[in-house]
């Protein structure tokens, strides 16, 4: 039995919407238009999408914050809408921009708060604590007031408060976002430390590619409430035909480059941009560029998510339906 | 000038952007405005004409209550905690630095605010009351007219009192028990709680000689037609001399205050 | 049930000692609360400057009704007052958090916040019962004086359960949260005068339809040896248990109600 399986999971909403001055129009909106996937126990998974695609909707129902409004959703076995609290003692949640820590109080003050509303056992507490507080790098603000921290520590905070008592599964929604670089991987490297020591499923949403390229060996796409994709991130590259750009600075001003499989885009003085496949590696191009031309310096841009999921469009649009 | 004016319009649709908050708002005026009603229907069974006033005048005067309560912000509920929580971060050397002056820039927005609040927490408890109560509403437009500009001096006279005890945010760690203690004496003095005619001796002339007295009092009088002719003109002295002096205070505060931020650096 | 009750004990715990990391901020909004209160019961003092008497009972007997309804209700806001908050917790979405939580989250709500500031409008309420005690002119006997603590935990409860009710409509309006101030804090003004000076249909309305009479309106005019000015018998000075029982399940029923509502609306 997998751990987490949806199977046709919908979830529809009404919508008020002003006609007029005062009449009102009433119609509805499917947040999640029957959603299916399983995940099995300790695997890692990046939930996808644009804004407004349905991500956090399904992450509401698979913590059993909301109620489906069809299909089937299984969670350890359990019906989270129908168990919500006996759920919760088995789940960690992560919003990224709404924090569970007290305010005003010491860092130390939540987890302690969160020791006895859990009902964590001593020992465990203490254990998990500690880890979390080394890896974290939290030592140093345990004893500082919450509203004294940055964002990335407040982030950080708030994973820890999430795991101390032991969750089998742990959703993140947006973790990563509005932190600054070294943030960024410290979280990254944390979480993948924990699925692989602990055997945590882990089930994030983003809008960071490399979020994903760094945890997830799967990946999710999920567009006007549906499933666009399920598998290898690689997979979506290919699908997606989406292309990474590498920004060129060469020493001086020179006609467009022609190498290998990548186009030209755009020339700026002694810098050029060029496009080539995401599902390509960089290195071939990188040392045959380096052979032919003289660099200044070289950087690599990820597509974003809202382009390749607009190349998947595309696709299938313009293309027979498989 | 057209830049206040902007900004007096923000202040006032910014308010009325919260319709189910303004309809819940004039619910509770209108309960309250009943209540209150009632228990000085009570009291004026037993002491007619007391404090100069007949029962409908007193009945009048229980729903101008609920009518500026807001308008005057008797209670607080204009700008004063946002201004308070700039100065606490530190956003405030932001609006130092706007080509605008500090001061006439909040009154401005609490001006828009408190049309609104006229418009739209005033009317409607005030109708409900004319409904069920005989009121003493004055026959005269010239009334109306005196009535209006007295509240607008009121509001005026608010905005100071308010101006004055946000920037003591500036010294003080933490304005909220401050701006407390204000609002209380806004409550009591205004008149809100029993008309100040009504206090004894030595309290009620100081009671009616604050500044606080111009929230409501004073516009009930006017309404009430107690002030006409020179009279009139007395009690907008007697306002407008308050909004200058408190105005003029504020400016010297904020000038301390500003000295201080550029100083500190912020 | 228990499990509500440690979680609610859990959170105030937390709140207080955030409360004191603000001694000075904490003394004088507690001293700010005991005084907005107290001015209520000064601005009686001033109509009692004029008359002797308001609908036909003295001081010490409108001070009994006024010191009854404000600890009851003091009481109340302070175990349930953060109720108000629900409406924007729920536009900012941080309601989301509590549900994760393993406790229910009527507990959480309650204790959102939790002010022991209140505990000035509880004081402030229980001074003046005290004057009114020692100034009545009543001959106490051991039913009238079991009635005394009984109004406060009956009445309390009344009050609680108007917040928590008035939490659960902030579910389908936001905004609306000061509609249950008319009922809250407008319910407690008006039980601070006696039921003889208001129109007959309002003491109905606040008997039958929102029961708030019963905090001490009922069991006063039995105390006091009243008529009740809807000739009501004698037997419902003894309702207030009822009445709060009945409340407190119906607020219970409504709140369960607009949670559902709001996981299936997700707004």
């Amino acid at each position: 039995m997998d751990f987490i399986e949806l199977d046709g999971v919908e979830k529809v909403f009404d919508v008020h919407r002003k006609v007029g001055r005062l009449r009102r129009e009433k119609y509805q909106v499917r947040a999640v238009d029957g959603i299916s996937f399983t995940v099995p126990r300790g695997e890692m998974v990046g939930y996808i999408g644009p804004n407004g695609a349905g991500k956090s909707t399904t992450i509401k129902m698979l913590t059993g914050i909301l109620t489906p409004s069809g299909g089937r959703l299984r969670v350890a076995g359990i019906d989270p809408s129908r168990e919500r609290t006996r759920l919760a003692q088995r789940i960690g949640v992560v919003f990224g921009q709404r924090t569970t820590l007290w305010w005003d109080l010491p860092l130390r003050d939540s987890y302690r708060l969160m020791h006895r509303m859990y009902r964590i056992p001593d020992a465990t507490f203490r254990q998990n604590l500690d880890r979390c507080v080394e890896l974290l790098d939290l030592a140093e603000l345990l004893d500082v007031p919450v509203r004294q921290l940055s964002l990335g520590q407040r982030m950080r905070g708030d994973i820890a408060a999430a795991l101390l008592h032991d969750p089998e599964v742990l959703y993140l929604d947006e973790p990563t976002i509005g932190l600054d670089v070294i943030s960024k991987a410290k979280v990254r490297g944390f979480l993948r430390d924990l699925n692989a020591e602990r055997g945590t499923t882990v089930l994030l949403t983003t809008h960071d590619l490399t979020d994903i390229e760094q945890l997830c060996k799967r990946v999710m796409v999920i567009d006007h409430g549906r499933l666009m994709y399920d598998g290898p991130l690689a997979g979506l590259h290919e699908v997606g035909e989406s292309e990474r750009t590498l920004v060129v600075d060469l020493e001086r001003e020179l006609p467009p480059i022609e190498i290998g499989s990548a186009r030209t885009l755009k020339v700026e003085g002694p810098r050029q941009w060029l496009a080539f496949p995401a599902s390509v590696s960089a290195a071939p191009l990188v040392a045959a560029l380096a052979e032919r031309y003289p660099l200044v310096d070289l950087s690599v841009r990820e597509p974003d998510i809202e382009a390749v999921i607009a190349k998947m469009y595309a696709e299938r649009s313009a293309g027979p339906l498989a | 000038m057209r830049l206040y004016a902007v900004v007096a319009a923000g202040g006032f649709r910014r308010y009325a952007t919260y319709r189910v908050a303004t309809a819940a708002g004039v619910f509770t005026n209108t309960v309250f405005g009943f209540i209150l009603a009632y228990t000085y229907i009570a009291l004026w069974d037993e002491r007619p004409q007391l404090g100069g006033y007949d029962q409908s005048e007193a009945l009048t005067y229980v729903w101008l209550g609920q009518a500026l309560l807001m308008t005057c912000a008797m209670m607080g509920g204009g700008f004063e905690d946002e201004l308070i929580e700039r100065i606490r971060t530190g956003d405030i050397a932001i609006d130092l630095y706007r080509p605008a002056d500090l001061q006439l820039w909040w009154l401005a927005g609490d001006l828009g605010r408190a049309a609104f609040h006229l418009l739209g927490r005033g009317i409607v408890p005030m109708v409900f009351g004319a409904l069920a109560f005989d009121l003493a509403l004055p026959a005269s437009p010239w009334t109306w007219a005196a009535f209006l500009l007295s509240v607008a001096l009121g509001v005026v006279v608010s905005f100071a009192v308010r101006f004055l005890v946000s920037l003591s945010a500036f010294w003080l760690m933490d304005g909220a028990g401050v701006m407390q203690m204000c609002w209380l004496a806004g409550l009591f003095f205004s008149g809100m709680l029993l008309p100040l005619s009504l206090f004894p001796g030595l309290l009620g002339e100081v009671a009616r000689a604050l500044p606080w007295s111009s929230l409501l009092q004073v516009p009930a009088d006017v309404f009430l037609g107690k002030h006409t002719g020179w009279d009139l003109l007395q009690v907008y002295a007697f306002q407008g001399g308050w909004a200058l002096a408190l105005l003029a205070a504020g400016r010297m505060l904020q000038t301390v205050a500003t000295r201080r931020v550029v100083v500190q650096g912020g | 049930m228990a499990d509500a009750l440690r979680a609610y004990g859990l959170i105030v715990a937390m709140w207080v000692r955030s409360t004191m990391a603000y001694r000075a901020s904490f003394a004088m909004t507690t001293l700010g609360n005991f005084a907005a209160t107290a001015f209520d019961f000064v601005a009686i003092l001033l109509m009692f400057s004029h008359v002797d008497a308001l609908g036909g009972y003295s001081l010490p007997e409108i001070a009994f009704l006024y010191g009854t309804t404000s600890t009851a209700f003091g009481l109340a806001d302070l175990v349930m007052g953060s109720m108000d908050r629900l409406g924007r917790r729920v536009r900012d979405g941080t309601l989301d958090t509590l549900l994760v939580r393993p406790v229910p989250v009527l507990a959480q709500v309650a204790a959102d916040r939790f002010a022991l500031r209140r505990l000035g409008r509880v004081t402030q309420g229980l001074l003046v019962l005290a004057y009114a005690l020692w100034t009545l002119d009543v001959e106490w006997t051991a039913a009238k004086a079991a009635m005394v603590p009984l109004m406060l935990l009956c009445g309390g409860a009344i009050f609680a359960s108007v917040f928590v009710a008035g939490g659960a409509f902030q579910f389908f309006a936001q905004d609306a949260a000061e509609v249950q101030s008319s009922f809250t804090y407008g319910g407690n003004t008006l039980l601070q005068y006696p039921p003889s000076i208001f129109a007959k249909d309002l003491v109905r309305g606040v008997t039958f339809v929102v029961p708030l009479a019963f905090v001490n309106w009922m069991p006063s005019l039995y105390v006091l040896g009243r008529e009740d000015p809807l000739g009501l018998p004698d037997w419902f000075a003894l309702l207030p248990p009822v009445v709060a029982a009945g409340c407190l399940g119906l607020a219970g029923l409504a709140w369960r109600v607009g949670l559902r509502s709001y996981r299936s609306t997700g707004s």
